[in-house]
């Protein structure tokens, strides 16, 4: 006869069985999609249009749809607009967030907690509220759009929020205040100190903020079509809507324009994986 | 050195905080109150002049029925899709927090279609629909699949709200499982001396402690569903019929397709009114309901 602990075990043995298997089916419900466009961007278009589920099409596997559609979406010069837009708003994000949480901490002025009310105010702020007004301000009054300049500032605006609430919680924690006082008995400077003292200390929400950032500048898609007038200056999710809106009989192009698209930050993803889920739990949970 | 003279303070905030503020108020704060203002005046985006018009916009607004049936729109979705994304957020979580073999490799997997833009996103879920369903019900001969989703209301509605699922459930899971590992072993194990099953253990024990995620994947979902744009354009483009026009769509419309920015930004402002509130009673809600151990 089975004993009690024979049974728990068994029943336990049964439940991971069933807890894996419930996994696997949904992990291939979430990469379907994927697997898909993978499948078929390596078909020609009859082939797709025929039969979208088979591995490999009638006239076999071909590579063409890749050139076809990298020349007609211009994606190395959109990569390089999203790369250099992305780079430069993270940066400045970084640098400007962690110099200001750092005299907002540390002071008790009127103007630090002006500053940093209206900041945590702002974050509940949908970007549909601003887009007509700041359209309207920077288009029709100071005719600044059609720069990368102008998205960059704008994409540091909005972002200054989120990533200086981020690093007044950092410093607060995790920077005590005796280093400091240290630093300026050795005769340092306030800027001084915050480069060579504070700044390093903040380190991990340095990476939390850039992945956080990086990742919203890399997929937006309203701002920039907003801001961004002309074709020279195309992101890549923008090039990628455009060129649907032209090619979307294309079926072959536009699996091929779609894995282009999704590639740089799942290779990026590949390798940063795990700083990437780790960086954007700590960010949501704050 | 005096530290408390306005002089040294100054020097200090706009050295520090300078050109932060200067880009906050230029981006955040000034288009705000301008967009204030703009709820007052009619202008179509070209004109160099902006007549004030009072308070015609939001008589306007609450006229515009196309206007409130997306917002109902979008209400119906977002309350679907919230209750349907977090669901399955919390049994990914339960599932990749249960000891499995390669639960590190799920957790990775699920969290995927986050990486991704809506606009891509969109596009890869309308080939799903328009054709690998379609395909499939052909294959099969499924009535239901033989007629692409996207080409009826209802179906382009449940397409989205399929899409929304997927998009944020991986990341909503992230933090449920953050939530479970917050709950310590000791409670557990206390709760399974005393006889819980597994099942027990979960809904008396686990899902009290965990308050403060469902709290937070609430809002986070809510925010995001009620202000739905780029999915929406890229997988629906608010067809057929406009049947499944979301509010920020429709705002989006107002202003740079028919150019009625001042109703347009007044419809915003509506909207954002809407959501904040909805969002806040549910923060408020969630947060008495918070237990400690």
């Amino acid at each position: 006869m089975e004993t009690l602990n024979e049974k728990a075990a068994r029943n336990q043995k049964i439940a991971a069985v069933v807890k894996i298997c419930l996994l696997l089916v949904l992990f291939v419900a979430f990469v379907f999609p994927f697997i898909l466009v993978i499948v078929n961007v390596f078909k020609v278009k009859a082939d797709i249009t025929m039969n979208p589920m088979a591995l490999v099409g009638a006239h076999g596997f071909t590579m063409q749809n890749f050139p076809n559609a990298m020349e007609k979406m211009h994606f190395w010069r959109s990569f390089g607009n999203s790369a250099c837009i992305t780079i430069i708003s993270t940066a400045l994000t970084l640098l400007l967030a962690a110099m200001a949480s750092y005299v907002l901490v540390r002071n008790n002025w009127k103007a630090c907690g002006l500053l940093f009310g209206a900041m945590i105010a702002s974050m509940v702020i949908p970007f549909q509220v601003l887009m007509i007004p700041l359209v309207s301000l920077y288009g029709g009054i100071l005719g600044l759009l059609g720069h990368r300049a102008t998205l960059i500032f704008m994409h540091v605006g909005f972002s200054l929020s989120m990533a200086t609430f981020m690093f007044h919680g950092a410093i607060n924690t995790n920077v005590p205040i005796a280093l400091e006082e240290a630093a300026t008995i050795d005769g340092c400077s306030k800027w001084q100190t915050f480069w060579q003292i504070v700044f390093p200390l903040l380190k991990p929400t340095i990476a939390t903020v850039a992945i956080i950032d990086a990742m919203a500048f890399w997929n937006d898609y309203l701002l920039p079509s907003l801001v961004l007038t002309a074709k020279e200056l195309y992101t890549i999710p923008i090039a990628t809507q455009v060129f649907y809106g032209t090619y979307s009989t294309d079926i072959g192009l536009i699996m091929a324009a779609l894995l282009l698209a999704m590639l740089p930050i799942l290779i990026l993803y590949v390798f940063l994986q795990r700083f990437i889920v780790e960086g954007v739990t700590s960010g949501a949970v704050k | 050195m005096d530290t408390n003279s306005m002089s040294y303070k100054t020097k200090n905030f706009l050295m520090f905080a300078g050109v932060t503020t200067f880009v906050f108020v230029a981006v955040v704060i000034a288009p705000f109150v301008y967009g204030l203002y703009l709820t007052l005046t009619s202008w179509d985006g070209v004109s160099l002049n902006k007549p004030f018009v009072g308070l015609a916009n939001y008589s306007a607004t609450f006229a515009d029925t196309a206007y409130w049936q997306a917002m109902g729109r979008t209400m119906i979705y977002t309350l679907i899709a919230v209750v349907l994304v977090n669901i399955v957020a919390f049994i990914l979580a339960f599932l990749v927090t249960s000891g499995v073999k390669g639960q590190n490799f799920f957790r990775a997997g699920f969290f995927v279609p986050n990486l991704i833009g809506g606009i891509v996103l969109g596009y890869v879920w309308k080939f799903v629909f328009n054709r690998a369903f379609v395909a499939v019900g052909e294959a099969l001969s499924v009535g239901a699949l033989k007629t692409s989703w996207l080409s009826t209301p209802k179906g382009a509605m449940l397409c989205l709200i399929i899409v929304a699922v997927w998009q944020y459930a991986g990341y909503m899971m992230l933090i449920y499982v953050a939530g479970f590992m917050s709950v310590s072993n000791d409670v557990i194990e206390a709760a399974k001396i005393d006889g819980c099953t597994n099942m027990q253990t979960i809904v008396h024990i686990s899902v009290p402690l965990m308050v403060s995620s469902f709290v937070q994947c609430l809002f986070l979902t809510l925010t995001r569903c009620f202000m739905v744009y780029d999915v929406n354009l890229s997988l629906t483009k608010g067809e057929p019929f406009n049947s499944s026009v979301m509010a920020a769509m429709h705002v989006y419309n107002q202003a740079f397709t028919y150019k009625n920015f001042g109703t347009g930004q007044a419809e915003a402002l509506i909207l954002f009114v809407v959501c904040a509130v909805v969002g806040m009673a549910q923060v408020y809600i969630g947060k008495k309901a918070e237990v400690s151990a």
